[in-house]
């Protein structure tokens, strides 16, 4: 098997992978975000009775992990593939290795194995168990099986799995210095992003306005909930609430929140999560009635 | 006879869930079948990344009859009670025998119940096991079903006596299969008995025992490591744990690269085990860390690990890079100038920051140095910057590298020698086998430190239950002890009483292991004035040899008599006998005896617990016991003249005094 040896390919290939298996390829969210999780084709779709089963490419945001393009491997914004399948397959793990086989990672190679790492995402109510995966020692995948997303209990269950591309492409790439990566076989990943991992390091940082970002905060949260009263409409609260946690993790990055007010404010966002959770599972595709009988 | 065979094939289980899961799945099964009559000869479970197994050997084909008589109600009872006998029993009248008993006839019912087939017993009682089966952490994963397993259950092997037990458990029937590793095996394997099964897992590459795991793995990396000219640095935990994350363990030797070489070797180290499960290895003559490392891979790989080595490399050079950078950053900042930033981490919402807990630590490890002739500067100095490196970024990474990066950045910043070792060693002993520290400027503030918390704890009302210690109080209080006993510090425990009493328990345990009498040590501590441990432990010392002796079982014999007799009188008076003995009132010479005996031995108690000659005091306690024993022979104590038997009283009521010196005997056991 040939190694998927560009960033793209690597891409394209995890695509025609999934969506061999049936998946829906969706596209990325047009919203700022800190996982892939955080898409609503996984956190709301992940609840409720229909079956789902879609695969994307999602940028993430983690503000402080900004290194100013100086770490060879952390980086505030990257992709994340994410493969959402409800409900769990029963193969799972074998359509997963199946994945790894067509990226060029042959396991009589290589030592791939599942080590516990139970998954949580406080912020979103959401918890799960399952492993990272490990190729020679390195986590290239998180494979949780939802147990439950804002607050509410998963049924069915459904297995995600989330590839960091970056460090994968490495790996198959033998690459030590993100920057390096061969993005096609004319560009490198840091003639594309390595401007940005510095300017947006120092905005990260340095520059972004606390004060705007506060308010940002305020206006996300007054506007989810008053989008959840009356007449609810769950997706577009739903984008109020990833706009929060994302003004949330840029104050993190700018030092302003302390300890005690960070445990507050991830409290606030888990509660626009839930309530949002709760109004998608009245809406249409969120609940179950069948169409016939 | 027939054995049984059964194996729960899943995806994979966490390592550290292994072996509780196979002792719980043998300890209910063995409930399980003994509360059904059964006997075997044998029984073991195995549990590994992808398997639970539980072989039984020599287990019945047959469940034994049964035979039951249940006695029931009076011939002569109310029909609703024979009725309700007949209920329980499931039996008509006539099947009742009556019975002639001191009390009447009764009703008694002969119940019989045939033993089932052992396979029919198995197939129920299993599900009811798995159902049962406590896993730390456990999931759903089959849509409409709420049973749960610690991961996607996939198979069960099941067979008693080579055939199938035929059950099913979410929705899985037992079957004859298996399969074996997950890459160095293909397709399914039939079982149907015991050595069969680990002979053909065996060959698919997968090793039952957890000990044959490790085994192969501590081998591995012993032999690895010699032909390198290097050893294994010993690590039982990381042992356990890759025991559990390989089916064919498999041990590879990786190496560290030159550059990451002058990092402190505890930060390679830590790096190693925690992320990435590697064996530090170390040259054995220096006992200095190598630039090797062990690796245990689940694979024997087709090119014979050239992959899995460069790529284990590949990903520590990350790891080592991102502590290497930590501990760059961290030595561009003075711990000096962490002190400050130690105001933005919160210790305890009741009690403060850690910056003003670094206050608290400073304030009274200068008092602590002064006590114990410690240098106080130095010792305010380490107090001051112990917990500036939890701002450091290594630490940050490695919580458990607390105090010794500390040293190294004090170090660096070219503090004082003991200054640097005392911030290192005021952490410990961190527990049981952990060493205490001896120089006295650690000493001073690793007592400052486990004394703040426990006096902040206890006043914030934070204090150990039963079953929770959130705050390792135990274990600092026990470190107090520990470092006021091994280093023979006279240091008064300036303490409330709520929390001297948990010192009193904790040294009770301490001191348990040793073979001391906790009751001794409750009768030293409820004299109420005794502070000093190491004072207090010479006293409980000499009082177990003194009570080990014949005039100390004797006296102690004695004081018992002594003090009953007192307790009755004193109720019945209502009064405490604490005057003096008037002598003119003595008339026996048994009483003058033990009164002379007394006034002496007192007179010479009290300027040897001065000295803190306990074994002198002793001695003359020792002197008691005669006149003591003469005096219950030969005295009456409640006579018929007032005067006289107060004065007896008062007699042995000096006697108490006069023992009350040493102990509250009244403590004492035995």
């Amino acid at each position: 098997m040939a190694k998927a040896s560009t960033f793209q390919d690597l891409i394209l290939t995890l695509q025609n992978y999934w969506a061999a298996q049936g998946c829906l390829i969706l596209q990325p969210y047009d919203d700022q975000m800190g996982a892939g999780t955080f898409h609503p084709a996984t956190t709301l779709r992940a609840l409720g009775p229909r079956p789902w089963n879609a695969a994307f490419v999602q940028p993430s945001r983690r503000p402080s992990d900004g290194r100013y393009g100086e770490n060879p491997n952390r980086l505030q914004h990257y992709y994340q593939y994410q493969v959402i399948l409800k409900p769990a397959p029963e193969n799972a793990q074998e359509l997963y290795l199946g994945s790894i086989r067509a990226i060029g990672l042959d396991p009589d190679v290589h030592d791939i194995r599942f080590v516990e790492d139970d998954w949580e995402s406080p912020t979103l109510g959401a918890a799960g168990l399952g492993w990272e995966v490990w190729c020679d020692g390195m986590e290239i995948t998180q494979f949780t099986y939802f147990q439950q997303v804002g607050g509410i209990e998963c049924d069915p269950v459904c297995t995600e799995i989330t590839y960091g591309l970056e460090r994968l492409a490495m790996y198959v790439q033998d690459v030590e210095f993100v920057y390096d990566l061969k993005f096609n076989n004319q560009f490198r990943y840091g003639e594309v992003f390595h401007q940005a991992e510095q300017e947006f390091s120092v905005y990260n940082f340095e520059r972004a306005d606390t004060e705007i970002l506060f308010q940002h905060f305020e206006d996300a949260e007054k506007q989810c909930r008053e989008l959840l009263t009356g007449k609810r409409l769950a997706l577009p609260a739903y984008d109020q609430c990833i706009k929060a946690s994302h003004a949330f993790n840029l104050l993190d990055a700018r030092g302003v929140i302390s300890v005690t007010e960070r445990a507050a404010y991830i409290g606030r966002v888990r509660a626009l999560a839930q309530a949002c959770c709760e109004a998608w599972l009245e809406s249409p595709m969120g609940e179950y009635k069948p169409r016939f009988g | 006879m027939p054995d049984l065979l059964l194996e729960l094939f899943s995806e994979e289980i966490p390592a550290r869930m292994q072996a509780g899961a196979a002792r719980d799945l043998e300890r209910l099964m063995v409930g399980a079948l003994t509360d059904r009559g059964y006997l075997f000869e044998g029984i073991k479970a195995f549990a590994g990344p992808r398997r639970l197994t539980l072989a039984i050997a020599g287990l019945p084909a047959r469940q034994k009859d049964v035979r039951e008589e249940l006695k029931g109600p009076k011939t002569d009872a109310p029909q609703a009670a024979l009725d309700g006998f007949l209920r329980k029993t499931g039996l008509t009248r006539d099947k009742l025998k009556v019975e002639k008993t001191l009390k009447g006839d009764v009703y008694m019912a002969v119940i019989e119940r045939a033993g089932r087939e052992t396979v029919h017993v198995l197939a129920q009682i299993i599900p009811e096991v798995m159902a049962k089966l406590p896993w730390p952490k456990s999931m759903r994963w089959k849509p409409g079903l709420s049973v749960r397993w610690v991961r996607p259950l996939h198979s069960i092997l099941c067979t008693f006596d080579g055939e199938l037990v035929p059950f099913s458990f979410a929705g899985i029937s037992s079957g004859l299969h298996t399969r074996g590793h997950r890459f160095l095996s293909q397709g399914k394997i039939e079982a149907k008995r015991f050595d069969d099964y680990a002979q053909k897992l065996k060959a698919a590459h997968v090793v039952l025992e957890a000990d044959e795991r490790a085994a192969i793995i501590f081998e591995g990396v012993k032999q690895a490591a010699f032909v390198h000219g290097l050893e294994m640095i010993p690590d039982e935990g990381l042992l356990a744990e890759v025991s559990g994350l390989a089916e064919w363990p498999v041990v590879y030797i990786g190496t560290i690269q030159d550059e990451f070489m002058d990092v402190p070797a505890e930060i390679l180290q830590t790096s190693m085990r925690t992320h990435q499960k590697y064996f530090s290895l170390r040259e054995p003559k220096t006992g200095r860390m190598a630039n090797r490392f062990g690796l245990v891979a689940n694979m024997i790989a087709t090119d014979g690990g050239k992959e899995i080595v460069a790529g284990n490399e590949r990903v520590l050079r990350a790891r080592l890079s991102d502590a290497k950078f930590f501990w760059d950053e961290d030595r561009k900042h003075s711990l000096a100038s962490r002190v400050k930033k130690l105001e933005g981490i919160v210790f305890h919402a009741k009690l403060g920051t850690q910056y003003e807990r670094v206050e608290r630590i400073e304030k009274s490890a200068a008092e602590i140095a002064a006590k114990i002739g410690a240098d106080v500067e130095m010792a305010r100095r380490a107090a001051r910057l112990c917990k500036a490196d939890l701002t450091s970024g290594v630490v940050g990474e490695f919580p458990e590298l607390q105090g010794v990066m500390g040293r190294y950045y004090a170090m660096h910043d070219e503090e004082n020698a003991a200054v640097a070792d005392a911030i290192r060693d005021h952490y410990k002993p961190v527990g049981p086998s952990d060493a205490v520290p001896t120089d006295k400027v650690a000493i001073s503030v690793a007592l400052a430190d486990k004394l703040d918390a426990l006096t902040g704890f206890f006043a914030a009302g934070e204090k150990p239950t039963g079953s929770g210690d959130p705050f390792a109080l135990r274990r600092a209080a026990l470190g107090v002890i520990r470092i006021v006993l091994e280093n023979k510090l006279r240091l008064p425990l300036i303490v409330d009483a709520d929390l001297l009493s948990f010192f009193a328990d904790r040294l009770k345990v301490a001191l348990k292991e040793k073979g001391t009498r906790h009751d001794l040590i409750d009768a030293i501590f409820s004299l109420g004035h005794e502070d000093d441990l190491v004072r207090l432990v010479a006293r409980v010392e000499a009082l177990q040899t003194f009570l080990k002796t014949d005039d100390g079982a004797n006296l102690l014999a004695g004081y018992k008599r002594a003090s009953n007799i007192l307790k009755i009188e004193e109720k019945k008076d209502g009064k405490i006998f604490i005057s003096e003995v008037n002598e003119s009132l003595l008339s026996e010479s048994a009483e003058k005896a033990l009164l002379s005996t007394l006034t002496k031995a007192r007179a010479a108690i009290a300027p040897l617990l001065e000295k803190e000659d306990f074994a002198g005091a002793m001695k003359q306690m020792a002197a008691l016991r005669v006149p003591v024993d003469a005096f219950f022979d030969g005295v009456k104590v409640n006579v018929d003249d007032r005067q006289v038997r107060e004065n007896r009283l008062n007699l042995l009521a000096a006697l108490r005094v006069t023992l009350h010196q040493v102990a509250d005997f009244s403590r004492i056991e035995g």
